[in-house]
């Protein structure tokens, strides 16, 4: 007894060397900056001069900072449409690749590749695509005699084409979470069904839908918070502009923090931020819970 | 391959009398290609005009009507890409940064992920379940406290013992590796595959007097081959395609990555659209190119993420 006793100590001995590693950056590169981010949002620090506690002051002044709550419009603009279409296009695309036809994992291949791009190398090409003049998207269009708009530099299509960007870079993905979720459907469901005289549409309401529910809580949660941290596309196709109508959040918290070295008030904002996608995430689950106990 | 049963299943039906069923089935499956063709064109275009931008003579760019093909292939704008900026030390940079990231969250990931999965210490579960929900945590929430930790780093960048009095780990290539050297989505990856891997042969080897390191590192180890290579390519994209935090980071325009120099470029080069596009798709190269060689393995990586949910 006592030598495995011994021998269980050794192991949980080794077991601890093992995750020192992990367990001492995720300390220090996740934990104390967790506590820390709440404690910063009640200083005036700034990297330069001396960090003083300044109470509720930055929250104070974040209430009326027109500009803050105009990017968290922008970015609820830009969640609202984005996220529900990012849902619909990925599953649908995820239900036309999941057919067994010849060909599929060429398809397949084709609407993976621009999910492989980095996010400043797609907003570099997409403006490229997007000029008023010479781009592809305008002179494609001029095909069937529609004159495009300048799409970056519009107030009212800049928001679109980020919003479009980001479709295009992401389905890929979502459509192979997608797959992964139909496969897992058992067969004899839909055999069933058949037999019952169920139409397409009905097999789908009552059995593809709510088996997939795991998989779209899944693609909504982080389509969410992705959205809500939307910043490298705002950065590289637009710079926030045009009249900071795709100004973000994270835009201005890094444009708050890093060039105007206010850390203090942008951890605020920051912590903001945070709190909304919290909300959010909330009720995205509470949906997906809820639809649960309709059907 | 795997299609051949289906299609052979399908002929069989189609032989039988039913013409009006074999009508439909023809109808379906002119609809599924004419469909799939139209999204995959639209999908692939990008990639094809940005790649013929790049390869057209400059007084080609700019036509209306547009120009599908370059009149002459010219590899000027490439040329053009690397001598304007640094590009060649951008990619090396980005290299370097990505690489590392890789060799980190494969070691320590699969080494801590074995420790959770194979081995009984006290407050297993815990410190798991604590990882697993670090990852629920927004990026925006730690990013201004880690450039804090970074900055007062204690003993680097000219610091004091109490992170005092110079720049710690900012600006150099530590500060991005560091912080992402071993990621909770690694730990968890690793662990999930090593509870999958039987555990009889740690007692044999226990038995024959195996120290616990060699256990993990030449037993199980190279049993994890499969779920390392889905790893490694996860985390070499998410390195080379990550921007804010480089950015934020590393200010000494020589320690630049990729994406920053091609950020910068677009910026200050508006309206160099061949050099541009150039650059965009020396950035997606390696990516693609892993992508190509190792497709299986992208595919495995995301389909966990969505088991996990």
């Amino acid at each position: 007894m006592a030598s495995i006793g011994k021998l269980n100590r050794h192991q949980a001995k080794m077991a601890y060397l093992f995750i020192t590693p992990t367990m001492v950056l995720f300390l220090v590169f996740t934990i104390i900056p967790v506590v820390m981010a709440l404690f910063l949002s009640f200083t005036n620090y700034d990297v330069v001069s001396r960090m003083d506690f300044v109470g509720v002051d930055n929250y104070k002044r974040l209430v009326d900072d027109s500009l803050f709550w105009q990017t968290f419009k922008n970015v609820f603009y830009y969640a609202i449409v984005f996220v529900p279409l990012n849902i619909l296009i990925s599953l649908l695309l995820g239900m036309l690749m999941n057919f067994k036809r010849p060909g599929v994992r060429l398809f397949r291949t084709m609407n993976y590749l621009p999910t492989l791009t980095s996010a400043v190398a797609a907003a570099t090409v997409w403006i490229w695509l997007l000029h008023p003049e010479f781009g592809l998207v305008n002179g494609i269009l001029s095909y069937f005699g529609v004159v495009g708009p300048a799409w970056l530099a519009q107030t009212e299509t800049a928001m679109l084409s980020i919003i479009l960007v980001t479709l295009w870079q992401s389905v890929g993905s979502n459509m192979i979470i997608y797959i992964a979720g139909l496969q897992g459907i058992p067969e004899y469901l839909y055999e069933s069904a058949k037999l019952d005289g169920a139409t397409a549409f009905d097999r789908f309401r009552y059995i593809t839908w709510p088996q997939l529910r795991p998989t779209t809580f899944l693609v909504s949660t982080m389509s969410i918070i992705g959205a809500l941290q939307l910043f490298d596309q705002a950065f590289v196709l637009t710079q926030g502009g045009p009249g900071n109508v795709t100004k973000t959040p994270v835009y201005l918290i890094y444009q708050q923090g890093f060039n105007q070295l206010q850390m203090g008030y942008a951890s605020a904002q920051a912590f903001i931020l945070a709190l909304a996608i919290l909300i959010f995430s909330f009720i995205n689950m509470r949906i997906n819970k809820s639809e649960e106990s309709i059907i | 391959m795997k299609t051949q049963p289906s299609r052979l299943g399908r002929s069989s039906i189609a032989a039988s009398p039913a013409v009006s069923y074999r009508t439909r089935a023809a109808a379906g499956n002119a609809l599924f290609y004419a469909v799939s063709i139209a999204i995959a064109v639209f999908m692939f275009l990008p990639f094809f005009w940005s790649l013929m931008t790049s390869l057209k003579p400059s007084e080609d760019i700019f036509s209306i009507p547009i120009r599908w093909l370059p009149s002459e292939v010219t590899l000027e704008h490439y040329r053009q890409a690397f001598t304007t900026v640094p590009f060649g030390l951008y990619f090396w940079n980005s290299l370097v940064l990505a690489v590392a990231g890789v060799l980190a969250n494969l070691f320590f990931g699969s080494l801590s992920g074995y420790a959770f999965a194979k081995l009984h210490f006290r407050g297993n579960t815990a410190m798991f379940r604590v990882l697993l929900a670090a990852m629920m945590i927004p990026g925006i929430v730690t990013m201004i406290p880690s450039f804090y930790v970074l900055k007062h780093f204690p003993l680097f960048g000219g610091n004091d013992l109490l992170g005092g009095g110079g720049n710690g780990l900012l600006n150099s290539f530590w500060g991005i590796i560091l912080p992402g050297a071993s990621g909770s989505f690694a730990v968890f990856f690793m662990r999930q595959f090593f509870l999958t891997l039987p555990s009889d042969m740690m007692e044999m080897a226990r038995i024959e007097g195996c120290k616990e390191f060699r256990i993990f590192w030449n037993i199980y180890l190279p049993l994890t081959k499969p779920a390392l290579a889905t790893l490694g390519i996860f985390t070499f994209q998410a390195g080379w395609n990550s921007f804010l935090w480089p950015m934020i980071v590393l200010n000494d325009p020589d320690k630049a990555t990729i994406q920053m120099g091609l950020q910068a470029f677009s910026y200050n080069y508006q309206t160099d659209y061949g050099p541009m596009m150039a650059g965009a798709l020396i950035a997606i190269l390696p990516i693609l190119i892993l992508f190509l060689l190792l497709q299986k393995y992208f595919v495995q990586g995301i389909a966990f993420t969505g088991v996990k949910g």
